[in-house]
Formats: structure tokens, C-alpha cells, sequence
């Protein structure tokens, strides 16, 4: 039988290659979108394998309302990205220094 | 081993290649791919941790809709990309440093003997459906967090649309306001004139 170790692992996995992927990537807007999505994915397969081990569905749930939030943030920095791009004819972060932070 | 650990085991190292891939591959639309290709090896791992709604959902509306969003946006903007691989060999060490730190740290906690004695819940028998417990759930405990959930879309939808929606100063459009208010004494001029013979010739009719 697949083991929760296993899912979990494997979930922490992915979380660990989308931080390492914000850090190699900081300069590639739509690679840090992307590196996000990756953590997202993560979360819900932790989310889905304690709801498949504690025979609870409110880990689905969570997963459902997850997956809206993540398709609106998604929606949404795209749209910031297209206008960013718009405006500046590049995505690189390092452009991004208006309010000199 | 099982046939089924099995499965799992050849899904996961093919989500585990895609998600390395995504991180580092130099085109933004192969790393869009290969993004594709983790979330639909994912969906198969939910599959066998029996969340079939989400497994089907996760490929219907994440790669059917948010990952072509993101292959349209990349694919549109003509992007050069030699200024934004700059810092990768740079920060490398650090991110991998990082990057692999958290998952060494997270893995033995996640697989000491704790975590490995959690047993699997019996399978469901063939008349179970995902669906209808979920939707059980979803339309009587949750219904408020769905409402808002619903509301959220919205919002999402109104601040793309609000976003990335232009006024181009040379666009031609109809201004129905004016249309509908104008008078006939903007439009038509009476001019009253004697009337003219027939004998002038046709070149000067048509020119009146």
C-alpha cells in the first residue's frame, strides 16, 4: 500500500523545487508565477493525502476552494503581467524599481 | 511490491522531473509544458488517493483553462529573455542550497516511523461516489465559504477585464447618446431656390 510518508515526501518535494525555483528565477516574472503554482500543487496533495488517510472530505474542500483562489491569482497577475508589459515592454523584476524599495 | 505502489512511484518521479524542468528550462513556454505535464501526473497521484472529482477537475480547469491563460500570455508577449536568465548561475547554489535544506529537513520528519504508521482507510466499495460526498459537503457545511468562493471568481474576473481593458484614442465607436438625441434641424438644410430649366446640360446635373 502507498504510505502516507509517501505522498507527503513527495508533496514536500515539490514545495522545496518551487522555492529553489524563486530563487533561480528572480528575475523571470511568469517563472515565478509558475514556481507559485508549484508550491500550490504541493499544499493540495498534502491536503488530499490527509483527507484520503483520515477519511475526512473536508481536506477535498479545502483543495476545492484552493484551486478557486489559485485560478483568480492566477487570472490576475497575468492581467498585471500583460499591463506591466504594456507599459515597459519588459517582465524583468529588476525594471520594477518605481518605489525605490 | 504492489502494482499500485508502483503506479504512484512512476507518477511522481514523473511530477518530480516536470517540476524540476519548469524551474530550470531556458524557453518560458517549455517550462509552461512541462508545467502541464506535473499537473497531470499530480492528478493521477490524486486519482490513487481516491479525490476523483479533484483529479478530473485539477486537468479540466487547471490545464484546460489556467495553464493555456498562461501559454497565451507567454506566447503574446515577445520577450527577450537573455536579460532574465542573468542571475542564474548566481544564484544557484543559494536556491539550491535552500531549496534542497527544505526538503531534506521536511522528508525526515515525513518519513520517520510516525508518519509511516498512518494506515490506509479501507478502500470505498464501487458505489461510492467522490462527487456526491463532495458535493454533500460542499452545498450544506460549506455553502457560505462557496458563496464566497463564487464571489472571489467574480471579483477576479472584473479586475482582469478592468486591468488589461484600453481606451485607444484612434478607435472609431458609436456614441449612441448623440445618435438617438440628434434633431432633424442638425441634419437636413431647406434651401429655398429657383427652380432651374431642363435644357442645362448633363454634365452640370450631375454636378449639382
Amino acid at each position: 500500500m502507498i504510505g502516507l510518508s509517501d505522498y507527503l515526501v513527495l508533496a514536500a518535494i515539490l514545495f522545496g523545487l518551487g522555492v529553489a525555483g524563486i530563487f533561480i528565477n528572480r528575475k523571470n516574472v511568469i517563472v515565478l508565477l509558475m514556481a507559485v503554482e508549484l508550491m500550490l500543487l504541493a499544499v493540495n496533495t498534502n491536503f488530499i493525502a490527509f483527507s484520503h488517510f483520515l477519511g475526512d472530505t473536508a481536506g477535498q474542500v479545502f483543495v476545492f476552494f484552493i484551486l478557486t483562489v489559485a485560478a483568480a491569482e492566477a487570472a490576475i497577475g497575468l492581467a498585471i503581467l500583460v499591463v506591466l508589459f504594456r507599459n515597459r515592454a519588459s517582465i524583468n523584476v529588476e525594471d520594477m524599481d518605481d518605489l525605490r524599495g | 511490491m504492489t502494482f499500485e505502489k508502483f503506479v504512484f512511484y512512476v507518477f511522481a518521479l514523473i511530477t518530480v522531473y516536470a517540476a524540476f524542468r519548469v524551474i530550470t528550462v531556458r524557453n518560458p513556454v517549455h517550462a509552461v509544458l512541462h508545467l502541464v505535464l506535473a499537473f497531470f501526473s499530480s492528478a493521477g497521484i490524486w486519482l490513487l488517493a481516491e479525490a476523483e472529482f479533484l483529479g478530473i477537475t485539477l486537468v479540466l480547469v487547471y490545464v484546460g483553462a489556467v495553464m493555456v491563460l498562461f501559454l497565451f500570455v507567454v506566447m503574446m508577449l515577445d520577450v527577450n529573455l537573455a536579460p532574465l536568465r542573468e542571475g542564474f548561475v548566481r544564484y544557484l547554489p543559494v536556491g539550491g542550497a535552500i531549496g534542497g535544506l527544505m526538503i531534506l529537513e521536511m522528508s525526515l520528519i515525513l518519513a520517520s516511523r510516525h508518519f509511516a504508521a498512518a494506515k490506509a482507510l479501507p478502500p470505498h466499495g464501487p458505489h461510492y461516489s467522490n462527487t456526491r460526498e463532495l458535493g454533500a459537503l460542499l452545498y450544506t457545511d460549506y455553502a457560505y465559504p462557496f458563496e464566497i468562493a463564487a464571489f472571489i471568481l467574480l471579483v477576479a474576473i472584473v479586475a482582469a477585464i478592468a486591468l488589461t481593458l484600453r481606451r485607444r484614442p484612434d478607435a472609431r465607436r458609436q456614441q449612441v447618446g448623440e445618435q438617438v438625441r440628434v434633431r432633424r434641424q442638425d441634419r437636413v438644410r431647406l434651401v429655398a431656390m429657383a427652380a432651374e430649366s431642363r435644357s442645362a446640360g448633363p454634365a452640370e446635373e450631375e454636378g449639382s
